[in-house]
């Protein structure tokens, strides 16, 4: 909401010896906060009315004229131009050398063909105004100022009325009492400890007649119109606005129009009232009808669209068709024109959510819907069509008719809240004394009678006691609030799942892995490119109704696609190498639940030249190392198809099947844009959660020295590295402390089909040192039970 | 035999002094005093000697043999000396070589930051929760006093499952307020960071994900002068004990009164100019909104079970993303689920 402070002064406040600065300052702190402020003569630099003394026409050209311009100085300034509608004695405007046009234009001295010309003549459009503010003045030409009120060196921004700040507030939704100047009055001087001017209009009245010979309203939509008020003006003659009017339209950013819709603009911005004025030559049988529109009407509204309309939304209406958009916009059908005669002013209370929902569904939010949809006082209507008439009189255009149409249906009661001084004082920790609590509440025009706070009816946000502990606190002062130190004491910290999410994330990054943060919802496509049966769960995820696109429609189910989408874009970007995690959240819908469940997956994906399918499950053993899980097993998975048939596991801790692992398929990585091999884990962190071993207890170190042991055995390719593990185990029995593969070989002197698997085996005993004779008990037992039931050999 | 002697010591140390490397040393050793050696061989005359000269030059062949020992071993320690010398000089290395590459991985800077919030409020005594980000739209609006009608529940601004518009993304962590006080009573104290949703285009500001970290404190006689003394403490650890801060009145539907709080720019000090220009850290406006808060609506607290006339308290809610690019001086939001690797190794 912008406010010029011009007006605030001349009108209702006078805080001209305030800076803009402090101004701006103390409005924001007392709760009203500027978001930017602008003195409207900052673009506009040493561009002064100059009086036209001579002007000859220039030596070298048929179009130009050298003029001798007395700007106030001793010495008159030589200015070139080629307008033609400049003579002798005119007042124009004259940017003299080093001065600036809006747009950062700057104007130096020069010579035009020969002639020195220290300056240039300008054009109202070269200063930034439009026709609207200057209605009637010659458009191709230099600006004559003959009628207005200036002399020769004065600033052309006192002549524009550019002599004003312009501080835009941004509004809190709890005060729609502030779009409007009258309230940011109100808001400024009681910030400033100081009592506003209120002005009641005036209406001479005239006699020409009344109103209830004309006009009848009817307003079935009763739900929908809260109050529906209206005067009616007759003799109008349409015509530019004084010049005052129109400069507090422009300085507020309101475009002129003509007298009565500048009065129903300059109304809207005074008391925060929109209006709208209907031609009543075009109001069908002088009958005015306030319903909701029916199926298939259609309205051109006043910017040419033609607009569908549907029922819910409320239009103004004569008997027969629709001649207003409700609270948004006027019909082109019942305009204001140059020849309008008879003018009905509409100053209605529309229902805010109505109103917002039917700009929204037509996409047109207008100044007027903007403050409807805050829900307006309700008593503001009548005010504000007396002050529209009272302006018709100051104006002179027109007569104002007797009577007005004031249908209610509904105006929400006074209210009074206690004061409750020690509670207030509580709440906010303060000591201030009920006098001055009664003299904050005063200065925001709110009265107490005794202990009782009379809620005025712009203010429908004070309620409760803590809605006026923040009247109270705010004219006292927030910052002028005694900081405390509560003495609650409570045990901080996090749960034990957040604990052991945050010692993953530590160990992926020991690893060499980069934390990803990615979007929670995900196209639908992602189940195709990632090959997920069609029947498949999985793709059952929750589907947002209103999503910003379908590649952001549903919630996901996996959250393999989110990193190959990360790892993709880093292969375009040419990054070499990617090792990344997510510890992701996905959204499973439940059988019987209205909440998904949302489980957390740890993803891990990386590409790159030293990247293998045991380097990403030599990591994630690490992890689960560290995690402080027990041994994961590897089963292999060639149904999985995202991953590689022959390159992928089921990852199991004891029974429960926690992720899966393996290099991307080719051609999911071909969907992902990616030549390159992909290794990706995707493991159900909620499952390792309930794992976890307990935390370990000391284990005496051996006191007698192990023994290692290498054999290396030739078996059929078949054969895993897991199964001849297992029969190792069993077969060595307890002197066993660990088993090493260190080598796999397959050529010269192993036969085709067959590979070398060498192990490593740790043996030792809790009481004795081993003797050679125990060592080579176990090897034989082993390389038996190998041969019996692997048919693996000794090499 | 005296001389004799004499002059293998004299060449036994003249010898010595020449040698070179340990295995020099080694044959002038047995060369001199090993078995054959020429010391030994003196010695075995002594037997020919009279008894008076007997032990005399016994004592003369003892101490030229201790002599050449002592020799020995000198002689020994500087060869090793110098040979380790060599041995070092031939082993000198470039260190300007680069270290064998070890690739570290990087917490996303969001939650670098999110970290060390964190760990601040722990410290204070919060306990950290996480709760649904697909919410009941009773949770996310209604009991926050957030009425039927209200802008924020829009289809334009928030995204939902269903068609009476019950279940939702979460817009706010604020829902944690009144899932944590429906299982906990008072004295709370309750730290829930979280993504959260609005229906916004991605640009450079803005994005349809983002971060929110919701705090909440109540007990009985908690007061906007407690809520200021909190926030003051906190901020003034995350952005620097010198920060100075404002209160601003604000409005939320679910505290009253309300609040926002901002920290005077560090860049301009306030003045929203640096060297004439507008300050580009704070847009001129001298000071940085840091957070939104209030004390806890009453019917908020009567909406979880809590008797507003014995409790009070206070909620604040601040932007993570706006936090960390703030701190880290990131531009541009999309940049943080960008995830581009070049972009994460900065961290």
């Amino acid at each position: 909401m912008k406010l010029n402070r011009k007006w605030l002064h001349e009108e209702f406040v006078d805080l001209s010896n305030i800076s803009d600065k402090e101004y701006v300052e103390k409005l924001t702190i007392f709760g009203q906060k500027v978001e930017t402020y602008e003195r409207m003569d900052a673009e506009i630099k040493n561009i002064v009315v100059g009086k036209v003394i001579s002007i000859v026409r220039h030596e070298n050209s048929d179009h130009m004229w050298v003029c001798q311009i007395d700007v106030g100085e001793s010495e008159p300034v030589q200015i070139v131009t080629g307008a033609q509608n400049v003579h002798e004695g005119d007042l124009v405007p004259a940017a003299l050398h080093n001065s600036w046009l809006p747009g950062g234009v700057h104007i130096t001295k020069g010579k035009l063909r020969g002639e020195k010309s220290n300056g240039m003549l300008c054009s109202y459009l070269e200063l930034g105004l439009t026709q609207n503010d200057l209605p009637g003045v010659f458009e191709d030409g230099i600006w004559i100022l003959n009628d207005e009120d200036c002399k020769p060196g004065d600033d052309i921004n006192l002549v524009i009325g550019n002599d004003d700040t312009v501080v835009d507030f941004e509004i809190t939704n709890n005060r729609p009492d502030c779009y409007s100047i009258i309230g940011l009055a109100r808001e400024s001087a009681a910030a400033f400890g100081m009592t506003m001017k209120h002005h009641e209009p005036q209406i001479k009245g005239s006699n020409a007649g009344s109103l209830y010979d004309y006009l009848d309203v009817d307003v079935p939509a009763e739900n929908l119109c809260n109050r529906y008020s209206s005067r009616m003006v007759a003799n109008v003659k349409i015509g530019p606005s004084p010049k005052w009017l129109r400069q507090r339209l422009r300085a507020n950013g309101v475009r002129p129009i003509n007298n009565i819709v500048d009065i129903t603009n300059y109304v809207m911005l005074e008391y925060g009232q929109p209006m709208h004025a209907f031609d009543y030559r075009y109001v069908g049988s002088g009958k005015i009808v306030v319903r909701e529109a029916e199926e298939g009407e259609t309205l051109t509204t006043l910017d040419g669209t033609v607009r569908n309309l549907k029922p819910g939304m409320l239009v103004i209406a004569d008997e027969a068709k629709p001649i207003g958009l409700a609270g948004i916009m006027g019909g082109e059908n019942s305009e204001i024109l140059d020849d309008t005669t008879t003018v009905v002013f509409e100053s209605a209370n529309f229902n805010g959510t109505s109103i917002r929902q039917t700009a929204l569904a037509l996409g047109m939010r207008t100044e007027s819907s903007g403050k409807f949809e805050k829900n307006l006082d309700p008593m503001m209507t009548v005010p504000a069509v007396q002050r529209a008439c009272e302006l018709v009189e100051l104006l002179e255009c027109g007569d104002v008719l007797d009577g007005m149409i004031d249908i209610i249906n509904y105006v929400p009661a006074p209210k009074t809240v206690k004061l409750e001084v020690e509670k207030i004082n509580t709440l906010l920790g303060t000591n201030i004394s009920r006098e001055d609590m009664v003299k904050y509440l005063n200065l925001l025009e709110i009265s107490v009678n005794g202990d009782e706070i009379q809620v005025p009816s712009w203010r429908p946000d004070l309620n409760l006691m803590a809605d006026i502990a923040e009247e109270i606190g705010r004219s006292f002062g927030y910052n002028e609030i005694p900081t405390t130190a509560f003495k609650t004491s409570t045990q901080g910290g996090y749960s034990q799942e957040m604990l052991m999410e945050a010692a993953a994330g530590r160990l992926c990054r020991a690893l060499g892995y980069s934390e990803i943060i990615t979007y929670s919802f995900v196209s639908p496509a992602i189940f195709d490119q990632i090959r997920i049966p069609a029947d498949s769960s999985l793709r059952d995820a929750i589907r947002i109704q209103n999503p910003l696109g379908e590649d952001t429609s549903i919630m996901r189910t996996t959250a393999l696609p989110s990193m190959l989408d990360i790892l993709s874009r880093n292969n375009a970007y040419h990054n070499k190498a990617a090792k990344l995690y997510e510890l992701a959240k996905i959204y499973l819908p439940v059988d019987g639940a209205v909440l998904p469940e949302e489980p957390k997956i740890l993803v891990l994906g990386t590409y790159g030249a030293s990247e293998t399918f045991f380097t990403l499950k030599g990591e994630l053993e690490a992890i689960f190392t560290g995690l402080r899980l027990p041994k994961a097993s590897y089963v292999a998975d060639s149904t999985n198809l995202t991953y590689h048939p022959g390159r992928c596991a089921k990852v199991s801790i004891g029974e429960i099947e926690v992720g899966c692992i393996g290099q991307i398929h080719p051609l999911v990585a071909k969907n992902y844009g990616i030549d390159n091999e992909i290794y990706c884990a995707e493991i159900n962190f909620n499952k390792l959660f309930d794992l976890r071993k307990p935390e370990p207890t000391y284990v005496p170190l051996p006191k007698y020295p192990s023994v290692t042991r290498d054999l290396a055995v030739v078996c059929d390719e078949e054969i895993t590295v897991a199964q001849a593990e297992a029969v190792i185990e069993k077969a060595a029995g307890k002197l066993l402390r660990s088993i090493r593969l260190f080598d796999i070989y397959r050529g010269i002197g192993v036969p085709e089909g067959k590979k070398s698997l060498a192990f490593s085996l740790e043996l030792r005993a809790d009481d004795r040192t081993l003797t050679d004779t125990d060592s080579e008990t176990v090897v034989s037992k082993v390389l038996t039970a190998l041969q019996e039931q692997l048919g693996a050999i000794l090499r | 035999m005296k001389e004799q002697l004499e002059q293998i010591k004299q060449q036994a140390m003249a010898a010595l002094n020449n040698a070179a490397t340990p295995a020099d040393l080694e044959e002038l050793r047995v060369r001199y005093l090993g078995k054959k050696g020429e010391v030994t061989a003196v010695l075995k005359l002594m037997g020919k000697l009279s008894a008076e000269e007997r032990p005399i030059m016994g004592q003369l062949a003892n101490s030229v043999r201790a002599e050449i020992e002592q020799k020995l071993e000198d002689r020994k320690t500087q060869i090793h000396a110098s040979v380790l010398e060599a041995k070092l000089a031939e082993e000198v290395l470039d260190v300007t070589i680069p270290g064998v590459e070890v690739v570290m991985g990087h917490q996303h800077p969001m939650n670098q930051v999110l970290d060390q919030v964190k760990e601040i409020f722990v410290g204070l005594g919060y306990q950290v929760v996480d709760g649904p980000e697909v919410e009941l739209a009773s949770y996310n609006f209604t009991r926050l006093n957030i009425e039927e009608g209200h802008p924020s529940r829009d289809r334009s601004d928030t995204f939902y499952f269903n068609d009476d518009d019950s279940i939702l993304l979460r817009t706010q962590t604020s829902p944690m307020q009144i899932r944590y006080m429906e299982n906990h009573k008072p004295p709370l104290c309750m730290l829930a960071p979280g993504r959260v949703f609005r229906k916004d285009e991605a640009d450079a500001t803005h994005s349809p994900m983002f971060h929110q970290i919701e705090g909440l404190v109540v007990d009985e006689h908690i007061t906007m002068g407690d809520l200021k003394g909190a926030l003051v403490a906190i901020m003034k650890k995350i952005y620097g004990e010198d920060s100075v801060m404002r209160f601003r009145p604000h409005h939320f539907p679910f505290t009253e009164p309300s609040c926002e709080m901002d920290m005077q720019c560090h860049k301009c000090h306030g003045t929203g100019e640096v060297d004439g220009q507008t300050c580009s850290t704070c847009h001129g406006e001298g000071w940085i909104e840091l957070l939104g808060a209030g004390m806890v609506h009453p019917d908020v607290l009567r909406n979880c079970g809590i008797d507003p006339e014995k409790y009070s308290g206070f909620a604040f809610g601040m932007g993570l993303e706006r936090m960390a690019m703030g701190r880290l001086r990131i531009n541009d939001l999309r940049l943080i689920f960008d995830n581009d690797v070049r972009f994460l190794n900065q961290f």
